[in-house]
């Protein structure tokens, strides 16, 4: 755009201004940004974004390999196993690491798809009608991106331990079903009521849609729910896309609501189960640590993640290039 | 003044609060509160209450028999937060998790910005090297504890490994206190592939025109860099720097994996790894000393809000925003 614009000014003044400085100057940073540093020299730098592409990368092709190695072999560090051992039979027999996988899968897919639609209410709201308080509250959801998480967790914590005693056996409203501390509701509906991040993320991008779209669709007839879900949701589409794969990576991610929420190990999601995995047959559990089992759990865990980060490269950078990201 | 003000007629406080609650009688205003229903409540429920309430746990002596009912929870006034300037472990705690951020983040920072710079000036496979550097962040952080004991395993590990290349005997990284916290902040600047996407594409935002007025001026590439690009990305530096700082100071899930739990708990347990919310979280789900936990957590978030706020003032300084004057 700006490039255009100064094509389109008068070239005699461009010519007048390069006459007045040395030719070197202008032939040395003709290049923009990209000469702003004085020229590259080419080699050096690959040589650096290729140890740095090393240092990235080899720790998945190591884990990779060492998860095909008996155990004796693990830390020899060569990247084709000497002698190949397939231990995640071994995996799944000793843990219920299926159970896990589909948990993990389950409630990452449910809690990413309730949060991006609750969060997408709230920005709609915010973004489309003008009512009083909006300022204020819109504040009031900006500022509660900032709260570290550890202020309220106690108390939300004690919410669904008196909401277990409520809804469990015996308790007075024994006939709902139990929902409560070691069950796995406090994982996922928390997203029902919207995520700070994602409203700000989405309300960006429902302004961007012009408002005369809304307007025709209401001269069309169309009520405020259904030009919500008629005009709104479908151009919101890659904003809401990277609302969803952001929810499945933090869902994937989280350790801690699992740990405070969760006993037995059938509900167990991935990342708890290996954390058990770990504190069992690592070094920590004692003895010589049994690290090929640890590592193929911690593969299953990683690999699920690169896939979807190559279906949904796109969205990832373009999500975090834009929006940033949560903490 | 103030006599001025009352004899026009410009329209007073309580004409003005009239016409603000005259917008409630609008169907839409009720239209758009619906829609902001389910963050209403969950903000009540989930933030807001138990904000208040965290705050009058950390007045009280709330643990594991109140929990269960078999003693009353009593007020202790501000004993909670007495225990916590008297507990070593929260100051070792606090130290640790400064240490971390104080190193950790500016290593990012830089690092990310440095490969940035040569990325947005790569003609070709510069797709190729972001998504190589973005992967660990795509690592679920259990994951990357587990790395952690892995590769910079003392005797085995793949970091002594090449370090033993050029005869340099590498530490115990994991078992030895003193390295225990430099391999956390090295693991954690393995993962600056966001904050570098966030930089690159502040980057490309740059005009070109810019850097060819500066180098009419005569800019040599450093001037250009200071004077050029650091204030036209120097929002995207100050949101990284707000938001990894907020990350660093409540980072949990790496170092729990890798150095508490089931299978280190008690003595074990490195006081060299003991970060704020760890602490927190052993003694709130570990020992239910929900009080003090909450008081601690108080103390967090007393103490993310000053450091924001001194980032935020020092920070107004140094970032620029285009289409602001001055």
């Amino acid at each position: 755009m700006t490039a255009g614009a100064q094509e389109n000014f008068a070239p005699g003044a461009a010519g007048a201004a390069t006459a007045t400085i040395p030719q070197t100057l202008v032939r040395r940073y003709r290049g923009g940004p990209r000469a702003a540093f004085g020229r590259i020299k080419a080699v050096p730098f690959l040589v650096l974004l290729s140890l740095i592409t090393i240092i990235s990368v080899y720790p998945f092709i190591w884990l990779i390999s060492a998860s095909l190695k008996p155990q004796s072999d693990v830390f020899d560090n060569r990247i084709i196993p000497r002698e190949w051992s397939w231990n995640y039979d071994d995996v799944f027999a000793i843990a219920p690491v299926a159970t896990w996988l589909f948990n993990s899968v389950w409630i990452s897919l449910l809690g990413a798809g309730l949060v991006m639609i609750s969060s997408a209410f709230v920005a709609f709201s915010f973004a489309y009608f003008r009512f009083p308080g909006r300022g204020a509250l819109f504040a009031l959801i900006l500022a509660t991106m900032m709260l570290p998480s550890a202020v309220t967790m106690i108390p939300v914590y004690l919410i669904w331990n008196e909401l277990s005693l409520l809804t469990g056996e015996g308790g007075r409203f024994a006939f709902l079903p139990d929902i409560g501390v070691n069950t796995q509701y406090p994982l996922w509906v928390p997203n029902l009521f919207g995520s700070a991040f994602y409203i700000f993320l989405l309300r960006q991008f429902f302004l961007g849609i012009p408002r005369d779209y809304f307007e025709a669709a209401r001269m069309d007839g169309d009520n405020y729910w259904t030009m919500f879900w008629r005009i709104a949701m479908p151009l919101a589409k890659p904003a809401l896309i990277v609302v969803f794969i952001f929810e499945i990576q933090a869902k994937w991610f989280d350790l801690m609501t699992p740990l405070i929420y969760l006993r037995d190990t059938a509900l167990f999601t991935l990342p708890l189960g290996l954390k058990t995995i770990l504190d069992q047959f690592g070094q920590g559990g004692g003895g010589q640590g049994e690290w090929q089992i640890v590592i193929a759990g911690t593969v299953l865990t990683v690999v699920p993640m690169l896939i979807l980060f190559a279906i949904f490269q796109r969205y990832f950078i373009h999500g975090i290039a834009t929006q940033g990201r949560k903490g | 003044m103030t006599s001025v003000a009352h004899s026009t007629t410009v329209p007073g406080p309580r004409k003005g609060a009239r016409r603000w609650f005259s917008r409630f009688t609008r169907a839409e205003t009720w239209v758009a509160y619906a829609f902001i229903l389910p963050w209403v409540f969950g903000f009540l429920a989930l933030t807001a209450g138990p904000m208040v309430a965290s705050l009058y746990f950390s007045l009280t002596n709330y643990g594991v028999e109140q929990i269960a009912g078999f003693a009353p929870t009593e007020y202790v006034g501000a004993q909670n937060y007495r225990q916590l300037l008297s507990d070593e472990k929260v100051r070792t705690s606090l130290y640790n998790t400064f240490f971390f951020t104080i190193l950790s983040v500016p290593a990012k920072m830089a690092l990310a910005l440095g490969l940035a710079m040569i990325l947005a000036r790569l003609v070709r496979m510069a797709g190729f090297f972001r998504t190589a550097f973005y992967l660990p962040d795509i690592t679920p952080p259990v994951a990357i504890g587990i790395m952690l004991l892995l590769l910079f395993n003392g005797s085995v590990g793949i970091v002594n490994t090449v370090l033993g290349w050029f005869g340099i005997p590498g530490p115990f990284w994991t078992t030895d206190p003193n390295w225990i916290k430099p391999s956390l902040v090295i693991m954690s600047v393995w993962t600056i592939g966001g904050t570098m996407v966030i930089y690159l594409a502040a980057l490309k935002a740059v005009p070109r025109h810019l850097y060819e007025a500066a180098a009419m001026d005569g800019a040599k590439p450093w001037r250009q860099f200071k004077d050029v690009t650091l204030p036209m990305i120097s929002p995207a530096l100050f949101f990284t720097f707000i938001v990894l700082t907020i990350a660093g100071l409540q980072t949990f899930t790496e170092v729990y994996t890798a150095y508490f739990g089931a299978g280190s708990a008690g003595a074990e347990a490195p006081d060299a790894a003991l970060m704020n919310v760890v602490y927190l979280f052993r003694q709130a789900f570990e020992f239910f000393n929900m009080g003090f936990a909450s008081a601690m957590a108080w103390l967090l978030f007393v103490i993310i809000m000053i450091v924001t706020a001194f980032q935020f003032v020092v920070s107004r300084r140094f970032v620029f925003y285009q289409g602001e004057k001055g």
